[in-house]
C-alpha cells in the first residue's frame, strides 16, 4: 500500500515537474522543474530496487549537470529567455498530436496485459557490486567506450567555451554564416579582386595589418 | 491497485511525450536541451523497469552508460549554446541556420 502511494506522488511529481520544464517561459524555472523531475524519477529508481542508480541519478544530474545547466543560465542572463516571436499554430498542434500519439500508443501497447510484478529479487539486486561486476567483466567494452567518450566530451567542452578573438566583423547580422570564406578571401586577397570601394578600403585595412604581422 | 512494470513504463512514455512536444515547439536551445534530457531519463525509467522485470541487471548497466552519454551531450550542446550566445548574441534554433548554405 505504501509502495503505491509512494508511486502515486512521485509520478505525479515527475510529470508536472516535466511540464512546468516545457511550458514555463523562465529559464531557471526550467531548469529547477528538472531537479525536480530528476528526483522523482530517482524515487522510481528506488523502487524499482535499483539503489545504486538512483544514488547515481541524484548525484549525477540532480547534481552535476543541473549545476552546470543553471551556470549557463545564469551567464547567458537574459539572453537565454524564449524569444518572443510565436510559432505558427500548426506547429503547436503537430507537436502535440505526435507527442500524445508516441505517449498513448506505448500507454495502450504496454497496459494492453497486466505484467504484474517481476520476479522476487534479492536485496543484492541493483548494488554496487553487482553493477560493478557487471561493467567490468561482461560489459568492459562499453564502460571502456564510455569513459572515452566523457573524456572526448571534457576536452571538446574546453575547446568550445574558450574565448577565441572573433573573426573581424563577426557582430555584422549574419556575418556567422559567411565567417570562413571571408577570411580566407581577406587573407589571399590583393587590391585587383575587390570590386567596390568599400572592399577596396577594408582589404588595405587588412594588408596593412598583414604588413605589421 | 496493483503497481506492476506497465505502471512505470507508461509514466515513463508520458515523460517521453512532453519532452518531445518540449523539443518540437521550443525555442531556446537551452530549453530544448532540458527536453531532451526529459526524453533520455524517460528511456532510463523504461530501462530500469524493464530490467527489475526481467529480474536481470544488465538494463541497470545500460542506464548508466546512457547517463555518462547525457552528461556528453549537455557539455558538449551547452559548450555550443555559449559559443554561438557570444558570437551572436541571439539565441533562437530558428535562426541558426549557418550551416545550411
Amino acid at each position: 500500500m505504501t509502495y503505491d502511494i509512494v508511486f502515486v506522488v512521485a509520478s505525479v511529481v515527475a510529470i508536472v515537474a516535466a511540464l512546468m520544464v516545457v511550458l514555463s517561459g523562465n529559464p531557471f524555472i526550467s531548469s529547477l522543474a528538472l531537479i525536480g523531475n530528476l528526483i522523482a524519477l530517482a524515487t522510481f529508481y528506488l523502487l524499482l530496487q535499483s539503489d545504486f542508480l538512483a544514488a547515481a541519478q541524484v548525484i549525477v544530474y540532480a547534481g552535476a549537470v543541473m549545476i552546470m545547466f543553471l551556470f549557463v543560465t545564469a551567464y547567458l542572463g537574459g539572453r537565454a529567455d524564449e524569444p518572443t516571436r510565436q510559432r505558427p499554430i500548426w506547429q503547436t498542434l503537430a507537436a502535440l498530436v505526435a507527442a500524445a500519439g508516441i505517449a498513448a500508443e506505448i500507454v495502450f501497447g504496454v497496459t494492453r496485459e497486466s505484467f504484474l510484478h517481476g520476479p522476487v529479487v534479492s536485496d543484492a539486486f541493483g548494488a554496487p557490486q553487482a553493477i560493478a561486476g557487471r561493467f567490468l567483466g561482461r560489459y568492459l567494452l562499453a564502460f571502456e567506450g564510455t569513459s572515452l567518450l566523457l573524456l572526448i566530451a571534457a576536452v571538446g567542452g574546453v575547446v568550445l567555451a574558450t574565448r577565441r578573438p572573433a573573426p573581424r566583423g563577426a557582430d555584422e547580422p549574419g556575418a556567422f554564416e559567411v565567417e570562413r570564406p571571408q577570411r580566407v578571401r581577406s587573407l589571399q586577397s590583393s587590391v585587383m579582386q575587390a570590386e567596390t570601394a568599400f572592399e577596396v578600403v577594408r582589404t588595405g585595412a587588412r594588408a596593412d595589418e598583414k604588413d605589421e604581422a | 491497485m496493483h503497481v506492476g512494470v506497465e505502471w512505470f513504463v507508461s509514466v515513463s512514455a508520458i515523460l517521453f511525450g512532453i519532452g518531445l512536444y518540449g523539443v518540437f515547439t521550443r525555442r531556446s536551445p537551452l530549453i530544448l536541451l532540458l527536453s531532451v534530457e526529459i526524453m533520455l531519463n524517460a528511456c532510463n525509467l523504461a530501462l530500469i523497469s524493464f530490467s527489475r522485470y526481467v529480474g536481470e541487471q544488465s538494463g541497470q548497466v545500460f542506464a548508466l552508460v546512457v547517463m555518462a552519454v547525457a552528461a556528453s551531450e549537455v557539455v558538449v550542446g551547452l559548450g555550443l549554446v555559449v559559443a554561438i550566445a557570444r558570437r551572436k548574441g541571439d539565441l533562437d534554433v530558428d535562426r541558426l541556420t549557418g550551416l545550411r548554405n
